[in-house]
């Protein structure tokens, strides 16, 4: 392409630009839409409390490791969603990535030590696997609307890494899904019953990486 | 902000240039007023880029022909080749004015489109390379010559040899000679001479006698090569 060529194209391209060009609402800062988006899961979550068992709750949480895997699953959707805004705008470190990964080495450390119950405390009660089943369906089900108002809140900023943001979007979704189960898990956890979660966490930021991946790349 | 502005200095430049594509004076005492013209530049392009947000349309096309220059240099920086940095600018543009919202004229400009043009410079070089290289001629393998010996080549070779073989048995004695040790064994006249007993002269002629009996024998057609080779009367001169 010749320099005249070339200037002139550009010059055409800038024009139609300019041309089209209509006053847009400036985005919040990444932290902001983070927080109203786990406002929202919140909401989810207080809207879905009248249906869960307190008492038996209360008397959960009354254990140390099944308490740190709740707080663990809590600060990795919270920071998975705070790493999905941040990278769904350009300029921001891709360092943001790295945010959840210690609340989700903490999720995943004390879910895996509380399978370790079912050997060591004789009276524990497992999960058995139709309960397991049910609870990767609750996992499932809770993670889809989540997952669709990240996504849809990340599509108005322009993730440059589509894949990455909308696999951070995902772990937030399933993060925030597995604390909302809590409630509704009312037995020990099992090796089987931590996999099979695992098996719902890894579907959801699988499905959501390539899906979401898809959508956010509009443009 | 201003480290987030220094942030792309150490990038590879050109010649000139700076890492965001700026001309820069190569006198180091200048750096500092070099700086301070960035900053200032930075500031005019967040100031343009705010305006644009707004709705300002000649703004916007003051910034997007500023950034030209800055985004072709950043480009070529990231190793983009020089006929495909116009459509990295292209894509860069299409970019700038999709995310413009996401833009917070609190923060500094230049890292803000440094990250775009970098992604967009990345995804084109992806692009580039899984597509195929040699497509334009789609029958460039069919038309493609093989240099290697063809399949018949072989029996082809033997059976010339074989005729040839036949034309010079069916030549007189002495132009039989000259053609195996002079043509064929490459053998001098005197060597010849020696082993034959014929004179040189006598050689010559048998030699251009018994080339025009197989140029007559072996230049018809391959059908007819057995018969000429049968027929004695043919066989042109006896040789001397």
């Amino acid at each position: 392409m010749s320099d005249t060529a070339r200037t002139s194209s550009h010059d055409h391209l800038v024009d139609s630009l300019a041309g089209g060009l209509r006053p847009v609402r400036r985005l919040p800062g990444p932290a902001f839409r983070a927080l109203a988006w786990c406002a929202a899961a919140t909401g989810l979550g207080l809207a879905l409390m009248p249906f869960a068992d307190l008492e038996a709750l209360r008397t959960r949480m009354a254990v140390a490791d099944l308490r740190y895997a709740a707080l663990g699953a809590v600060l990795t959707a919270v920071a998975a969603a705070v790493a999905a805004f941040q990278t769904s705008v350009p300029g921001r470190a891709s360092a943001w990535a790295l945010l959840p990964l210690a609340p989700a080495a903490l999720w995943i450390g004390a879910s895996g030590v509380g399978c370790l119950r079912d050997w060591a405390v004789p009276g524990a009660d497992p999960a058995h696997l139709h309960q397991t089943g049910g609870c990767v369906a609750f996992l499932l089900t809770v993670s889809l609307p989540l997952s669709l108002v990240l996504v849809g809140m990340l599509r108005r900023a322009c993730p440059l890494r589509p894949n990455l943001t909308a696999a951070l979007a995902g772990l937030s979704a399933a993060a925030a899904a597995a604390a909302l189960l809590v409630p509704f898990h009312p037995h020990d956890a099992t090796a089987t019953d931590l996999l099979l979660h695992a098996l719902g966490v890894g579907l959801v930021i699988g499905a959501n990486g390539l899906a979401g991946g898809r959508l956010l790349r509009r443009g | 902000m201003a480290c987030a502005v220094t942030a792309g200095l150490d990038r590879p430049t050109l010649p000139g240039r700076d890492a965001f594509g700026w001309a820069t004076v190569a006198r180091p005492s200048a750096a500092a007023s070099g700086f301070s013209a960035r900053m200032r530049r930075d500031e005019a392009l967040a100031s343009d880029m705010a305006a644009a947000q707004a709705g300002d349309a000649e703004a916007y096309r003051r910034l997007l022909r500023d950034c030209l220059p800055v985004i072709a240099g950043l480009a070529r920086a990231q190793g983009v080749r020089a006929d495909a940095v116009d459509d990295v600018v292209q894509d860069v543009l299409l970019t700038i004015h999709r995310a413009r919202a996401t833009y917070d004229p609190a923060r500094p400009f230049l890292p803000w489109l440094r990250a775009i043009t970098q992604r967009r410079a990345i995804d084109r070089m992806r692009r580039a390379g899984r597509r195929p290289r040699e497509v334009h001629d789609p029958i460039a393998y069919e038309a493609e010559v093989d240099r290697g010996p063809a399949p018949g080549q072989g029996l082809e070779a033997r059976d010339r040899e074989r005729v040839l073989a036949r034309a010079v048995a069916a030549l007189p004695e002495g132009q039989r000679q000259a053609v195996e040790h002079l043509a064929l064994q490459e053998r001098s006249l005197d060597e010849t001479a020696a082993l034959t007993g014929r004179t040189k002269g006598a050689l010559k002629v048998n030699l251009h006698r018994a080339l025009k009996a197989l140029r007559r024998t072996l230049g018809a057609d391959p059908t007819d090569r057995d018969e000429a080779a049968s027929r004695p009367g043919e066989r042109g001169p006896h040789d001397v």
